[in-house]
């Protein structure tokens, strides 16, 4: 033994790496952050989605105007382009009448056979025209037949849908999270009852708690960091795969012609940079888990 | 009151126990009505037969165990009082000789000793000349790498030994020292216990070796089914049986 030993010495005094329990957490803490990087990217696709819809559609409004009511349409007309907020309102022709329905009824459509509804396109700036119900009313008054659509009936119940599976991706996330910190009370309880004696010669010979509590933590950053990176790995494999094939979805579509009603469940740059610190989160709940739990069990020694 | 040393009634006690009881779940006491004091500098053999208490009033004395009743100081401190984040800045003030060595399995000798210094925080550049010196000076100069299944119950207690008193600790408990080595290692023992006593280490040996006892002629306190009584050196060398009351270490 030389000076260098005792220089390069073990700031660990536990070999708790070698116990049973510790062994299995990485692949516990693995699997956690593997559902929780999914359940994440699904509810932070998904909010993306519903955001962009949302803003799509703020600046649009839509008349509608029975066939049967083709002389309202020059007065609603006038009425809308006079009314602040309204940036542009233009009736769609029939041959756009014609594209709208082209997914339904298939290219080639004679719409001017069909005693198809007027519709206006409202272009708004939706600081400046912010309440529709009245000009919904002001419209009654020149048109009667005519029907404000501002979206926010079906977008409303789309936005509760959204926000029940996000509850539910939040909930995962929370569940997934309190088995792993579950697992590292576990397994940091059973590596307190395997090295009881050198912990109690420790607590004996002086040792602070935070001492003590140190021959855990850090080997319980450790193990969270490498089931950190074991789950995060192929959970960005999986997403990745999972946004080739809904790029493969959208693509299709595209040359079918039509515009998707599906929402882009892709991930933004900075939403995936958001699932590359799962294992320092990992890690650090680790950490902080093994340290509360051996502080605790120590507090019950005098 | 004077101890045998010489020291007054005003220099603090070391150790006081006053009416101390102590009882392991809801059995019955294992110590009952413990009164003593033991004053800075003393040497004491803690004697009496098997079950009677001794390891229990050791394990009071290093803070191992709380009483049942009864009030403890250590060092001036009422440990009733005494903040329990204050605690191990006393067991480090108390080198503590485990009747099982109670060494770590996965350290190395140097390992085992020096870890009371790194527990108290002292640099590992500075531990080792210290940790080495000291090994070899209990003798284990060539076992210093050696993880402690490889080392002989005696050398194993040496080491223990070494752990005990490498923070030069005020007091140093030993449970039952002699019990597994010959007597010429345990006169050894008892001759490096008193050398560190010289240095002004106080000591309490548990042990059952009269002979030991009688040749080393220090205070004895006497644990019988749970209650204490002491004996000055003096009257052990005339007869085993200890006076009821002494000066040093004597119940108030």
């Amino acid at each position: 033994m030389t000076a260098q030993t005792v220089r390069r010495r073990r700031r660990i005094d536990l070999p708790t790496d070698g116990d049973g329990s510790g062994r299995f957490l990485p692949w516990i803490i693995g699997l956690m952050v593997y559902l929780a990087a999914l359940a994440l990217a699904g509810m932070m696709a998904l909010h993306g989605a519903i955001e962009r819809w949302d803003s799509a559609l703020a600046g649009t409004l839509t008349v509608q105007l029975p066939a049967s009511a083709g002389g309202e349409l020059e007065p609603a007309l006038k009425l809308l382009r006079a009314t602040p907020g309204v940036e542009r309102a233009e009736p769609l022709d029939a041959a756009a009448n014609a594209a709208l329905l082209e997914r339904w009824l298939g290219p080639g459509l004679a719409a001017e056979e069909l005693r198809l509804p007027r519709l206006i396109d409202l272009r708004v700036d939706p600081a400046g025209l912010s309440d529709t119900a009245a000009l919904a009313k002001r419209l009654a008054a020149v048109a009667p037949s005519a029907r404000l659509d501002d979206h926010r009936g079906w977008l409303d119940r789309l936005f509760d849908v959204a926000l029940a599976i996000e509850l539910v991706a939040a909930t995962i996330v929370a569940l997934v999270a309190s088995a792993a910190v579950m697992s590292i009370v576990f397994a940091t309880r059973t590596g307190l009852a395997i090295h009881h004696g050198t912990v109690e010669v420790l607590h004996l010979i002086g040792a602070r708690d935070t001492f003590i509590a140190a021959q855990f933590q850090w080997p319980a950053l450790r193990l969270g960091l490498r089931g950190g990176l074991i789950g995060l790995l192929p959970a960005l494999l999986t997403l990745l795969a999972l946004s080739q094939a809904a790029g493969g979805v959208m693509a299709g579509d595209k040359v079918g012609g039509a515009i998707s009603a599906l929402p882009q469940l892709t991930l933004a740059p900075w939403q995936w940079a958001v699932l590359l610190p799962l294992p320092l989160a990992a890690g650090i709940t680790a950490l902080a888990t093994a340290r509360l739990t051996v502080l605790r069990a120590l507090a019950r020694m005098p | 009151m004077k101890d045998r040393r010489g020291s007054t009634k005003g220099t603090p006690d070391l150790v006081r126990f006053e009416n101390v009881g102590m009882r392991y779940g809801a059995a019955r006491e294992v110590l009952r009505d413990i009164t003593m004091r033991l004053a800075p500098g003393g040497f004491y053999f803690l004697t009496g037969p098997s079950g009677a208490g001794k390891s229990s009033l050791l394990k009071l004395i290093y803070l191992a165990e709380r009483p049942s009743r009864g009030l403890i100081s250590l060092f001036g401190h009422d440990l009733a009082t005494t903040p329990r984040e204050e605690l191990p800045a006393l067991r480090r003030r108390i080198g503590v000789v485990f009747q099982d060595f109670r060494l770590i399995p996965h350290l190395s000798a140097l390992e085992n000793v020096a870890l009371p210094l790194r527990v108290a925080g002292r640099r590992d550049d500075s531990v080792h000349a210290n940790v080495v010196e000291l090994l070899r000076w209990v003798g284990l100069a060539e076992e210093i790498d050696a993880k402690p299944a490889t080392l002989s119950g005696g050398q194993q207690q040496r080491v223990a030994i070494a752990r005990a008193v490498v923070s030069k600790p005020s007091l140093l408990l030993a449970d039952e020292p002699t019990g597994n080595v010959d007597d010429l290692i345990a006169t050894r023992l008892l001759r490096l216990f008193e050398e560190l006593n010289r240095q002004g280490t106080t000591i309490v040996v548990a042990t059952h070796n009269e002979s030991l006892i009688a040749r080393f002629r220090h205070t004895r306190l006497h644990l019988e089914s749970g209650e204490l009584t002491v004996g000055t050196p003096q009257a052990q060398a005339a007869s085993a049986a200890p006076p009821a009351d002494a000066e040093d270490g004597a119940p108030a």
